[in-house]
C-alpha cells in the first residue's frame, strides 16, 4: 500500500497508541501525544494540497476534508489542554499514573476511530470505526471509578450499543437496498458505488433503512429523546474528553448521518429526510434550552448547550439547500471551537475550586481573572451574541430558513433565546459576585482556549475568501 | 431453491424468535442464561444453513464464531461471574410476565408488517430473514427495558446483537467485513460489560443497576 496523507491521519494514530501504550512516564507520554496529533493535523491538512486518490476503501472529497482538519484540530489543541490538566490530576492523586499510560493509548485509539469513520469509503467500515470510537470513549468516561463516573460510562455504553445496533441494521438495509441493482459483494457497500446507483434503489427498503440510522446515529449525535447518555458521560470523564465528545465525536456521527442523507435525497421516490431531521432538531434545541435552567453541575449545563446546537445543526441540514447547509456547516465549525474552549476553561476552574458544582463557585473574575474572562468570553460566544462566529452562523440558520418555514423557525429562535436567558443566569453566579469556596492559583494552559476563542472572533467579523468557497462547494455537494 | 432449504431456514430463523420469547418471561439468572446459549446455538445452526445454501463458506467462520464465543465462551463466563457474585437467586422484572409477552407479540407483530410490506420485491427468503430478524432485534430491546439486572442487561443486548447477525446472513453476499466486525463487537462489549459488572459489584455491592440511580451527578 503507498503511504499517502489519507493512509498518514490513520497510521499516525494507530502507531501512536502502540509506542503510548508501552512508554512509561507522564512528561514524556504527554509531549508524545501532542507531537502525534500535531503531525496528523499537519497532514490532514495536507490533503487540501494534494489530494490522494480514493480507493475502494479509503475516500476522499470536499465534505469530509472539512471534517478532517477540524477533527485533527481540535483533536490536537485538547491534548495540549490535556498535558495540562492530567498534569494537575496526577499531583492531586485523582488519576493514577498507571491509568495515565492506558488514557494517552486511548485517546490515539480515539482519533484513529474517528478519523477511520471520515475517511471510510464502506458503509460496513464507516460503523465499525464509529463503534471503535464510542467503545474507547465509554472506557475513558469510566476512568475515575468513582460512583457517578461508573453510572455514567455504564448508561453511555448500553445507550450507545444499542443505537450502534439499530444504525447495524440501517446500514445491511441499505445493502439489501443496493444489492438487485449493483450486485452481490463488496461493490454494494462503497460510498461513491452507491451514490452513482441510488436513484434505481427500493426506495421502501431505503425509507426503513433511513428511520433505523437516524435513531442509531442520532443517539450518537445526542439528538433529544436519545440524548439521555450525553450529560452524564461529559459530566464524570475527564475534562479533555468531554471537549473531545462535544467538539468532535458528534459531529462524527453527524458526519455519518449526512452521507445517508445524501443517498436517500438522489432518490426522487424516496421520503425527504428533511423534515424528520428538522423535526429532531427542534425538539432537542427547544427541550435543552429549558434544561438549562436548572443544572447544578458545571459540565452537566455545557452538555446540554451541546444538545441544542446539535439540534440548530441538525435542523439547518433538514432544511437543506446550498445556504441552509452552508450555514449548517459554519454553525458545526463555531460550535466544535467554541464549546472545547469552554470546556478547557471550565476544566481548569474545576481543578481550581475543587469541585463541578456551581454553587460552589463564585466571583472567578476577582480570584482568577484569566480564567473568568475566559469563560464570559467562551459564553458569549455560544449564545450567540454578535460579532462571534456563532452569531454569524445563527443569524445565517435563521436568515436562509424564514423565507421558507417561518413557523418552524420562531420556534428554534425562541429555543436559541430560552438558552441565551440560562447561560446567563448560570454564569452570572458562577463568575461575578462575592467570591466563594476554595480556590487555587490556576497552573493552565491558556492558549489553546484563546486560540480557539481568536478563531471564532476572527470569522464573526472576517472569513477568508477560500474558506467561504471551499464552504460553498461542501454545501452544494450536500444537495 | 424453494424446497426444504428454504423451509429449514425459516425454521431455524423462527426458532431464535421462539427462544426470545422464552427469555422474556425468565425470572431466574441461570434459566436466562441457559436460554441465551440456546439461543446462540439456534442462530449458530441457522448461520451454517445459510451458508450451506448460499453456498458461502466464509459464514462458516461466521457460525464458527457464533457457537464458540456466545454459545460457550460467555455463558460459562457469566455463569462464573454470576456464582462470584452470588445473586443466583435473585429475581426480577420490572414489568410483569403478562404485559412483557403482550409487548413482545406487539413488536413481532410490528417487525413482520413493517418489513413484510416494504421488501415487496426482495426473494422470499431474505424478506423473511429480515422479519424475523427484526423481531429479535425488538425483543432484545424489550428485554433490556424490562431488566433491572446489569447481567440480564447483558443477556438482553447479546441477543439483540444476535438478530443483527441473522440479518446479516440472510442479506445475500454481504461482504465478510460486517460479520468478524459483529462478533468482534461482541467480543469487545463482553469486556467492558465483565470489567463493569466487577466494578460495579466492588462499588455497590449489588448488581441491581437501580442502586446506581442513587448516585446522581446532580446532587448538591
Amino acid at each position: 500500500m503507498i503511504i499517502d496523507a489519507l493512509t498518514g491521519v490513520l497510521l499516525i494514530p494507530a502507531l501512536a497508541a502502540c509506542l503510548l501504550a508501552t512508554l512509561p512516564g507522564y512528561r514524556l507520554t504527554s509531549r508524545l501525544n501532542v507531537l502525534a496529533t500535531f503531525l496528523t493535523f499537519a497532514t490532514a491538512v495536507s490533503l487540501f494540497v494534494v489530494e490522494p486518490r480514493s480507493g475502494p476503501y479509503l475516500l476522499v472529497d470536499d465534505l469530509n476534508k472539512v471534517f478532517i482538519v477540524l477533527t485533527t484540530f481540535v483533536s490536537f489543541t485538547t491534548s495540549v489542554f490535556s498535558a495540562s490538566y492530567i498534569g494537575h490530576e496526577i499531583e492531586i492523586g485523582r488519576l493514577k499514573p498507571t491509568y495515565v499510560r492506558f488514557y494517552h493509548a486511548m485517546y490515539q485509539v480515539l482519533m484513529f476511530g474517528m478519523n477511520l469513520a471520515l475517511v471510510a469509503n464502506n458503509i460496513g467500515l464507516m460503523w465499525v470505526a464509529i463503534e471503535l470510537a464510542t467503545l474507547t470513549t465509554v472506557l475513558m468516561v469510566g476512568i475515575y471509578r468513582t460512583h457517578e463516573a461508573l453510572e455514567a460510562a455504564w448508561k453511555y455504553f448500553i445507550l450507545g450499543s444499542v443505537g450502534i445496533a439499530l444504525a447495524l441494521f440501517g446500514t445491511i438495509l441499505i445493502y439489501m437496498a443496493a444489492r438487485p441493482v449493483i450486485g452481490e459483494g463488496l461493490e454494494a457497500m462503497v460510498w461513491t458505488v452507491l451514490v452513482t446507483h441510488a436513484a434505481k434503489f427500493d426506495p421502501a427498503l431505503l425509507n426503513v433503512a433511513f428511520v433505523f440510522l437516524l435513531l442509531g446515529y442520532g443517539t450518537k449525535v445526542g439528538l433529544a429523546p436519545l440524548h439521555a447518555w450525553l450529560p452524564d458521560a461529559h459530566a464524570e470523564g475527564p475534562t479533555p474528553i468531554s471537549a473531545v465528545l462535544s467538539g468532535l465525536l458528534l459531529n462524527v456521527a453527524l458526519y455519518a448521518l449526512l452521507r445517508f442523507k445524501m443517498l436517500l435525497a438522489l432518490n426522487p421516490a424516496a421520503i425527504a429526510p428533511g423534515p424528520l431531521m428538522v423535526t429532531m432538531g427542534l425538539i432537542s434545541c427547544v427541550f435543552a434550552a429549558f434544561m438549562l435552567y436548572r443544572r447544578r453541575d458545571i459540565k452537566r449545563m455545557f452538555a446540554y448547550s451541546s444538545i441544542e446546537h446539535m439540534g440548530i445543526i441538525v435542523f439547518a441540514f433538514g432544511m437543506g439547500g446550498p445556504l441552509a447547509n452552508f450555514a449548517g456547516l459554519l454553525h458545526m465549525t463555531m460550535h466544535s471551537l467554541t464549546k472545547s474552549a469552554i470546556f478547557f476553561a471550565v476544566g481548569h476552574i474545576a481543578q481550581v475550586k475543587g469541585t463541578q458544582k456551581i454553587a460552589d463557585m463564585g466571583g472567578l473574575t476577582v480570584t482568577n481573572p484569566v480564567l473568568g474572562w475566559g469563560l464570559v468570553l467562551g459564553v458569549v460566544a455560544i449564545a450567540g451574541l454578535p460579532p462571534l462566529g456563532i452569531f454569524m452562523s445563527e443569524f445565517l440558520v435563521v436568515s436562509s430558513t424564514f423565507a421558507r418555514q417561518p413557523v418552524l423557525v420562531i420556534i428554534l429562535v425562541f429555543g436559541i433565546l430560552v438558552a441565551l436567558g440560562g447561560l446567563f443566569l448560570r454564569l452570572n453566579s458562577i463568575v461575578f459576585g462575592e467570591p466563594r469556596g476554595p480556590t487555587a492559583p490556576a497552573k493552565a494552559s491558556y492558549v489553546p482556549m484563546f486560540a480557539h476563542l481568536a478563531i471564532v472572533f476572527m470569522a464573526g467579523i472576517y472569513m477568508p475568501p477560500a474558506l467561504v468557497t471551499g464552504f460553498q462547494n461542501v454545501a452544494r455537494l450536500l444537495g | 431453491m424453494r424446497g426444504i432449504s428454504f423451509d429449514v431456514a425459516h425454521m431455524l430463523a423462527g426458532s431464535l424468535v421462539l427462544v426470545s420469547f422464552m427469555q422474556l418471561y425468565q425470572d431466574r439468572l441461570y434459566a436466562l442464561l441457559n436460554l441465551f446459549a440456546l439461543h446462540a446455538l439456534v442462530l449458530a445452526t441457522s448461520v451454517a444453513w445459510q451458508a450451506f445454501i448460499q453456498d458461502a463458506p466464509h459464514l462458516y467462520l461466521t457460525a464458527m464464531i457464533a457457537l464458540v464465543f456466545k454459545a460457550i465462551v460467555i455463558p460459562v463466563a457469566l455463569h462464573r461471574i454470576i456464582v462470584r457474585l452470588g445473586i443466583h437467586r435473585e429475581i426480577e422484572t420490572v414489568v410483569g410476565v403478562g404485559p412483557a409477552m403482550l409487548l413482545g407479540m406487539g413488536l413481532v407483530a410490528l417487525s413482520m408488517v413493517v418489513m413484510l410490506r416494504v421488501t415487496a420485491d426482495a426473494d422470499p427468503l431474505a424478506r423473511e430473514d429480515l422479519a424475523f430478524a427484526l423481531s429479535v432485534v425488538l425483543l432484545g430491546l424489550l428485554m433490556m427495558v424490562t431488566r433491572r439486572n446489569a447481567v440480564s442487561q447483558v443477556i438482553g443486548f447479546m441477543s439483540l446483537e444476535n438478530g443483527l447477525v441473522l440479518a446479516a446472513t440472510g442479506a445475500k453476499g454481504m461482504p465478510l467485513v460486517v460479520e468478524i466486525s459483529v462478533a468482534f463487537s461482541v467480543l469487545i462489549a463482553f469486556i467492558v460489560i465483565g470489567i463493569f459488572l466487577f466494578r460495579i459489584r466492588e462499588r455497590f455491592d449489588t448488581v441491581d443497576v437501580g442502586a446506581l440511580d442513587r448516585f446522581r451527578g446532580e446532587r448538591r
